[in-house]
C-alpha cells in the first residue's frame, strides 16, 4: 500500500492537531480502514492513531442516570457490559448481531459509528464513485445495486450506512462527544451522518481533526429496557450485513403504547430514524393494525434505487415484526443468535 | 454423531487390516500446530516478492503502464510487462495436449477478462510491490464487455466437459412428450462460482542455471512439471515441484495457473528466487470458476407416474480465448429410467477468465435443476418425491443400457429416509410450522457421481530392517489422501502402518496422477496395491526359490504377507520374515514398481457410479422470507471405505456446498463491466456455522467387484449433488414458492 505516516499522539489536543492536517486520518482498530488501504479506496498520508489515547475505553454510568460509551469501546467490551446491557438491551442485541466475535472484539464504538458503506463501486476503485471521487459519477446508479438504499437516496449516490450499533442508537436519542479544533462540542448521532443530495463525499458533519470521544444515551433511554429489539434480516444466518434492520422501542402502560422508537438500517446512507412511525404508535394499541400502520408511514417516502424494491416491503415486514417482538418484551438473556428471525429458536450457540 | 460403519473385506483381511479404520490424519498435528508448511510459508536465501497488477477492463489494449513511478518507488527491482519478460520455449496458447488451458502470462497487450494480469512487480517487499503495482496506472482502449448467458451468438460446442459429447439422444423426447399423459417444463438457473480454496494459489520458484525449484500448490505434480518443462523448454528432469500440503483446491489448483507460471518467469527475469502469492480478489479470474448456466427441462410420464421423456438443455458460457463447457445437462444421464432422454448444450463467449473444473463439473449444476424437476414432476403427479424416484429407479444405465457395476441407490433412500423421518412429510407445500410458526419444509435429491480412475504409477520397496517404504507423488489437499494411501501401502506390504514410510508430495516420485475427478484414491490406491502385490511376489520368489528358506517349494502364490512375514497359504505355521529372506539374499532392500489406472473391459461392461441420497429440512420466516437449513442426513454408497472418518469429512464438505450451491454462493458480475464486485470473503457468500446444522452422514455398504481391485468408488464430488436440490426443494415445500434461479434469494421468498 501507499507509504504513510504514522503518529501515536499522547493527547486529545496532540490527536486533533495531527489529524486536522489534509490527507490524515485516524486509526481505531482499522478493521474497516485497513482495508480499504489496502484496496487503495483510502490513501491517507497519515495515520492518527488513537488507540493510545488515555480514558476514552471506559462505559460510565452518569449520574443523572444516563451512560456515556468511550470511543475506544470496544463492540464486544460494550455488548457484554451487563448493566449496560440491562439497560439498553436492543443496542447491545445490534452490537452482537455484526460482523463475527474477531471482529467485534476488535472494533471501536468510534470506528462502528464511522464506517463507510459497502457499496461495491465504492471499493472498486475502477468504478465511477462519487462518494470516493467527487463528481466521478455513480456506476451503483445502474449496477448490481440490489442492495442499496430505498431511502434517503440521490441521483450522485444509493449507498447504504451499514452500521448495525447506529439503529438503536439513533432510536434512543444518542448523543455523540467531539472533540475538534475548536475545543469540545457535541451533536445528536441523527445529525452526524449526511444524506447524499449533491455531496455524497461528505458523509459527515464531522470537520477535519474532529474526534469523536464518546457516544451517551440518555436516561429516558432506560425506560424503554423492557420492550426493546434488533432484528436484522441477512443472507445468511451470521457475518452478513443487514438486507433491512429494525430496532423498535416501546413503553406500554395500561395496554396502549406511551411512547415509542423506531429505526431502520440497510436502507439509507443514515440510521433512518421514523418519527412518522414514531407518531403513528403513541398512544395506540400495540397490535397488528397499528403496527402496519406505522410501518406504512415509516415506508411512505421510500422508492427503490434500482433492482431493490424488495427491500420497501421488507423494511415494512421488518418493522412490523421488531414492534410485535418488542411488544412480546425483553428476553431475558440476549439469543445465540442475536437480531436473528431465527434468534427465538436457534438450536445452537452461534453469534 | 452418527456411528461410523467401515467396510471391510475379508480379502484384503491378509494384509492386515489397515483399510477400514477411522485413522486421524496423520498430519493433523503438523497442520494444528502450525508446522505444515505450505507454499508461501517458503523464504528462500535472497529471495524477492512479486505481485500482479491486473486490467480493469474485460476487453480490450493495455495502451500504456507508468513503469517509471513503479520503478522510482523504494524497493521496487523491476517490472515485468509484456514487452519485459524472459521468452518462453512456446507460446502459452498452443494446445499441446486436451489437459492443456490458455493462460495468460504477459505474451501481448491483449486483455481477455477483467482481472488478467498485465503485469507483474518484483520489489525486495511485498509492500513495495504491491504499492509499485498500484502505481503503474494502466490506461487502456478498451471495447464493450460480454457478460451473462445471453451475451452473443449461441452456438454447440465440439465437446463438453473433458471431451463428453455435446448431445446426447436415446429414444424419441418428442414423441414420448407428445404421448405422455403429464408433462411439466421450467428453466433454471445457477451463477457463476468460485472455488476460494483457503490456501491462495501461491509460488515459489528459485532458478540455478537450468534447474529449476518450485514450492506450489498443485492436485497433478507430474502433468504440472511437464507444463513447466515445455513452457520454459528444459528438461522435465531439471524441475523439482514440491506440493505437500494444499490448503484446498477443488479443480482450481488441477492445472498450473498464469499467475505460477508468472512467478517462475519472475524468477528467472530477475536471478533470484521470488514469491508470488494471489490476493482473495485475484483468484476471481485467472484460477479457473463454475460457470453460470440455464437450463431447460422438459418431463413426461405415462399415466403411471412412469418417465417417458427427459429433455434437458444446458446454455453455458466460455471465454473468448479457450474452451471449457460445463457439462451440466450430463446430469439426466444415469439417474432415471425413462424411454427417452435427450441432453444437449449450446454456448456463449463472454470476457472471462475460462471457467474450468469446480467441485462437481456439471454434476453439480445439473443435479439441482435436475432434482428440482423431478420434485416438481412428483408434485404434479400427486406423487411422494421419495415414491416418485423409486418408481423411476434405473436398474440399468439409461443412456447406454449397460447394468450397474454395482448401485445400493436404493438402501441409500431406504436408510436416509429412515433416519430423517421422511414418511412423516406432507405431500402439499406450505403446510408445516414449527412450535414458533416458522414455516417447515422437508426436500430431498438423489446424489450421484461417476467412479472415474485416471494413470497413476507407485514404487514399493521392503528393506532388510523388515520396514517398508511406498512412493507416490500423490496429493494431500486437506482430505486426508495420505492418511487413506498410507493405509493402502500398509495392506499392499502386510505391514503395520507405523512400519511403512510413505513417501509423497514431491514430483521426482513416481507420477501420482491428478486428485481430481473424485478419482485419486481409486487410481493412486490401486497403484499402491499393484506395487505391495509386486514387491511382495519379487520377495516371495526370493524364499520360495531358496532351499533355506522355510518357504521354499511353496511357489509364488503360495504365500500370504502379513506383519513383516511371508507365510505358506497351505501351512500358516511356516513362514519367514522379510528381514530374515532379504538378509539371507545379501539384499539391503527389494523393490518393485506398478500402476494404477482403470479396466477398459470392465467399463465397457459396467456403468460406474457412486449414488447417494440426501434429505434436507429448512425453516423459513413466513413473512421476512430468510431461510435456514435446520436438518440434513445423506446416505452415500460408495464402494469400499478406506478410512470412514475422512470419507465422513469428504461429504460432510460435500453437503455443505450442496446447501451453499443453493442458498449462498453467487459472483456478482457487474453487467457493464464484466468485473465482479464481490471478489472478497465477505461479500462472496458461503455458509457460517451458524448456516450448518448437525450433518447426518450415513455410508451404505458396497461391494463392487467391478470398478477396480480395491473397489473404491471415489467420495470428493459427490457429496454437493443432491444436496442442493435438497435444500432448493425444501425451501419449496416450506413456502410454495418455486425458486428457480439460484442461489435463493429472500426477494423471492416475501410472497
Ligand atoms: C467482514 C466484516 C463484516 C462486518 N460486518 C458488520 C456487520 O454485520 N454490522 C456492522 O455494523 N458492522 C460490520 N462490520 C464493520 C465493523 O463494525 C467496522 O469495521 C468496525 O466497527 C470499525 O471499527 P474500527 O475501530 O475498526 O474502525 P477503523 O477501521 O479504525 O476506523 C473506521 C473509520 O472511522 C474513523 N474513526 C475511528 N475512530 C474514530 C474516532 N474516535 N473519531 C473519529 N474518527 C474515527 C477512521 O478514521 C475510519 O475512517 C464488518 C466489518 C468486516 C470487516
Ligand atoms: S452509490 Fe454512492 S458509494 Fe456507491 S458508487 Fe454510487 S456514489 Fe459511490
Amino acid at each position: 500500500m501507499k507509504p504513510f505516516d504514522y503518529v501515536k499522539p499522547a493527547t486529545l489536543a496532540d490527536a486533533v492537531a495531527a489529524a486536522a492536517q489534509p490527507g490524515a486520518a485516524y486509526l481505531a482498530a482499522g478493521t474497516n480502514l485497513i482495508d480499504l488501504m489496502k484496496g487503495g479506496v483510502s490513501r491517507p498520508d497519515r495515520l492518527v492513531d488513537v488507540t493510545h489515547l488515555p480514558g476514552l475505553d471506559r462505559i460510565e454510568h452518569l449520574p443523572d442516570g444516563g451512560v456515556r460509551i468511550g470511543a475506544l469501546v470496544s463492540n464486544a467490551g460494550l455488548a457484554h457490559d451487563t448493566d449496560f446491557a440491562k439497560a439498553y438491551p436492543a443496542v447491545a442485541e445490534a452490537l452482537l448481531s455484526g460482523a463475527s466475535a474477531q471482529l467485534r472484539n476488535a472494533a471501536t464504538v468510534g470506528g462502528n459509528l464511522l464506517q463507510r458503506t459497502r457499496c461495491a463501486y465504492f471499493y472498486d476503485t475502477a468504478s465511477r464513485c462519487n462518494k470516493r471521487a467527487a463528481g466521478s459519477g455513480c456506476d451503483a446508479r445502474e449496477g448490481e445495486n440490489r442492495l442499496h438504499a430505498v431511502l434517503g437516496w440521490s441521483e450522485q449516490c444509493i449507498a447504504t450506512h451499514p452500521s448495525d450499533f447506529c439503529v438503536p442508537l439513533v432510536a434512543l436519542d444518542a448523543v455523540v462527544e467531539i472533540e475538534g479544533r475548536n475545543g469540545r462540542r457535541e451533536l445528536p448521532l441523527e445529525e452526524l451522518h449526511r444524506l447524499p443530495g449533491e455531496t455524497p463525499e461528505r458523509e459527515t458533519v464531522l470537520e477535519p481533526g474532529d474526534l469523536i470521544t464518546a457516544v451517551r444515551l440518555p436516561a429516558a433511554a432506560r425506560d424503554f429496557a423492557a420492550h426493546a429489539r434488533y432484528l436484522k434480516v441477512r443472507e445468511r444466518t451470521s457475518y452478513a450485513f443487514a438486507v433491512v434492520s429494525a430496532a423498535a422501542a416501546l413503553q406500554i402502560e395500561n395496554g396502549k403504547i406511551k411512547d415509542a422508537r423506531v429505526a431502520l438500517g440497510g436502507i439509507a446512507a443514515k440510521p433512518w430514524r421514523s418519527r412518522v412511525a414514531e407518531q403513528v404508535l403513541k398512544g395506540a394499541t400495540p397490535d397488528a393494525q397499528n403496527f402496519r400502520e406505522a410501518a406504512q408511514a415509516a415506508l411512505a417516502v421510500a422508492k427503490p434505487s434500482g433492482d431493490n424494491a424488495f427491500k420497501i416491503e421488507l423494511a415494512r415486514r421488518v418493522i412490523v415484526r421488531a414492534l410485535t417482538l418488542a411488544t412480546a418484551g425483553t428476553p431475558a438473556r440476549i439469543s445465540a443468535l442475536p437480531g436473528s428471525p431465527f434468534a427465538a429458536n436457534s438450536g445452537a450457540l452461534h453469534a | 454423531m452418527p456411528e461410523l460403519n467401515p467396510t471391510q473385506n475379508p480379502v484384503h483381511m491378509r494384509h492386515g487390516s489397515n483399510i477400514g479404520q477411522p485413522l486421524t490424519r496423520r498430519d493433523g498435528i503438523l497442520k494444528v500446530k502450525g508446522q505444515a508448511e505450505y507454499a508461501a510459508d517458503h523464504h528462500p536465501k535472497g529471495m524477492l516478492f512479486a505481485v500482479i497488477a491486473n486490467a480493469s477492463i474485460a476487453r480490450g489494449r493495455v495502451t500504456s503502464l507508468d513503469i517509471a513511478a513503479a520503478k522510482a518507488h523504494p524497493g521496487v527491482i523491476d517490472v515485468m510487462t509484456s514487452s519485459h519478460k524472459p521468452k518462453l520455449a512456446i507460446d502459452p496458447d498452443i494446445k499441446t495436449n486436451p489437459f492443456v488451458f490458455r493462460m495468460e502470462v504477459l505474451q501481448s497487450d491483449e486483455i481477455r477478462y477483467a482481472g488478467q494480469s498485465i503485469a507483474v512487480v518484483i520489489a525486495e517487499t511485498l509492500e513495495a510491490a504491491t504499492e509499485g503495482a498500484a502505481l503503474l496506472s494502466p490506461r487502456y482502449a478498451a471495447l464493450p464487455a460480454r457478460v451473462g448467458l445471453d451475451a452473443g451468438e449461441s452456438f454447440e460446442p465440439p465437446v463438453v466437459g473433458v471431451g463428453n459429447p455435446t448431445a446426447h439422444v436415446h429414444g424419441d423426447v418428442e414423441a414420448g412428450l407428445a404421448a405422455a399423459a403429464k408433462t411439466v417444463e421450467a428453466v433454471y438457473e445457477t451463477p457463476p462460482q468460485y472455488h476460494n480454496a483457503m490456501e491462495p494459489h501461491a509460488v515459489v520458484a528459485s532458478w540455478d542455471g537450468d534447474r529449476l525449484s518450485i514450492d506450489t500448490p498443485s492436485q497433478a505434480m507430474v502433468m504440472a512439471r511437464a507444463r513447466v518443462a515445455e513452457l520454459f523448454g528444459i528438461p522435465a528432469e531439471n524441475i523439482q515441484i514440491r506440493s505437500p500440503f494444499l490448503g484446498g483446491g477443488f479443480g482450481s489448483k488441477g492445472f498450473l495457473t498464469g499467475p505460477q507460471i508468472l512467478g517462475v518467469m519472475a524468477a528467472r527475469l530477475v536471478g533470484k528466487p521470488v514469491k508470488l502469492v494471489l490476493r482473495r480478489e485475484q483468484m476471481y479470474g485467472p484460477v479457473g470458476h463454475r460457470a453460470p448456466t440455464r437450463q431447460r427441462l422438459r418431463m413426461g410420464v405415462d399415466g403411471d407416474g412412469r418417465l417417458v421423456a427427459i429433455d434437458h438443455h444446458a446454455r453455458t458460457v466460455s471465454s473468448s480465448y479457450d474452451d471449457f463447457y460445463e457439462p451440466a445437462a450430463g446430469a439426466s444421464h444415469t439417474l432415471y429410467a425413462s424411454r427417452a432422454i435427450r441432453t444437449t448444450h449450446d454456448a456463449v463467449r463472454v470476457d472471462t477468465g475460462t471457467p474450468l473444473f469446480m467441485r462437481a463439473p456439471g454434476e453439480a449444476t445439473g443435479s439441482i435443476a435436475l432434482e428440482s424437476m423431478i420434485d416438481e414432476m412428483a408434485f404434479a403427479c400427486g406423487i411422494d418425491p421419495l415414491d416418485f424416484r423409486l418408481q423411476n429407479y434405473a436398474e440399468v444405465e439409461p443412456i447406454t443400457g449397460k447394468p450397474f457395476s454395482s448401485k445400493a441407490l436404493r438402501e441409500c433412500y431406504a436408510q436416509g429416509a429412515a433416519r430423517f423421518g421422511w414418511d412423516k412429510r406432507r405431500l402439499a407445500p406450505r403446510t408445516m410450522r414449527d412450535e414458533s410458526g416458522l414455516l417447515v419444509g422437508w426436500g430431498m435429491g438423489t446424489a450421484t457421481f461417476p467412479a472415474l480412475m485416471f494413470m497413476a504409477e507407485a514404487r514399493a520397496a521392503i528393506r532388510r530392517d523388515g520396514s517398508g517404504v511406498m512412493e507416490i507423488g500423490a496429493h494431500d489437499m486437506g482430505q486426508g489422501a495420505w492418511t487413506a494411501l498410507a493405509q493402502i501401502a500398509a495392506d499392499g506390504l502386510g505391514l503395520d502402518l507405523d512400519k511403512v514410510e510413505f513417501r509423497s508430495g514431491t514430483s521426482d516420485l513416481p507420477d501420482g496422477g491428478i486428485a481430481g475427478g473424485s478419482a485419486h484414491t481409486a487410481t493412486a490406491g490401486n497403484a499402491i496395491h499393484n506395487a505391495g502385490a509386486a514387491v511382495i511376489a519379487k520377495l516371495a520368489d526370493l524364499a520360495t526359490k531358496d532351499e533355506r528358506s522355510p518357504l521354499f517349494g511353496a511357489g509364488n502364490t503360495g504365500v500370504v504377507a502379513r506383519d513383516g512375514r511371508l507365510h505358506r497359504r497351505d501351512d500358516e505355521s511356516r513362514s519367514e520374515s522379510y528381514a530374515d529372506i532379504l538378509t539371507r539374499a545379501g539384499l539391503a532392500e527389494i523393490d518393485a514398481r506398478a500402476t494404477g489406472a482403470a479396466d477398459p473391459a470392465a467399463q465397457a461392461e459396467y456403468a460406474m457410479h457412486a449414488h447417494g441420497a440426501v434429505f434436507a429440512e429448512v425453516k423459513v420466516d413466513p413473512d421476512l422470507g430468510q431461510v435456514r437449513v435446520t436438518r440434513m442426513v445423506g446416505a452415500f454408497a460408495a464402494g469400499r471405505i478406506i478410512n470412514p472418518r475422512m470419507v465422513q469429512s469428504q461429504l460432510y464438505g460435500g453437503m455443505i456446498w450442496g446447501l451453499s450451491f443453493a442458498l449462498h454462493e453467487e459472483a456478482i458480475t457487474d453487467r457493464r463491466s464484466g468485473r465482479i464486485m464481490n471478489a472478497n470473503l465477505a461479500e462472496y457468500h458461503i455458509p457460517v456455522n451458524a448456516d450448518v446444522p448437525a450433518l447426518d452422514v450415513l455410508t451404505v455398504d458396497e461391494h463392487d467387484p467391478h470398478v477396480n481391485a480395491l473397489g473404491i468408488k471415489g467420495v470428493g464430488e459427490i457429496g454437493i449433488t443432491g444436496s442442493a436440490g435438497a435444500v432448493a426443494n425444501a425451501v419449496w415445500h416450506a413456502t410454495g414458492v418455486r425458486v428457480r434461479r439460484f442461489p435463493i434469494r429472500i426477494d423471492e421468498l416475501l410472497t
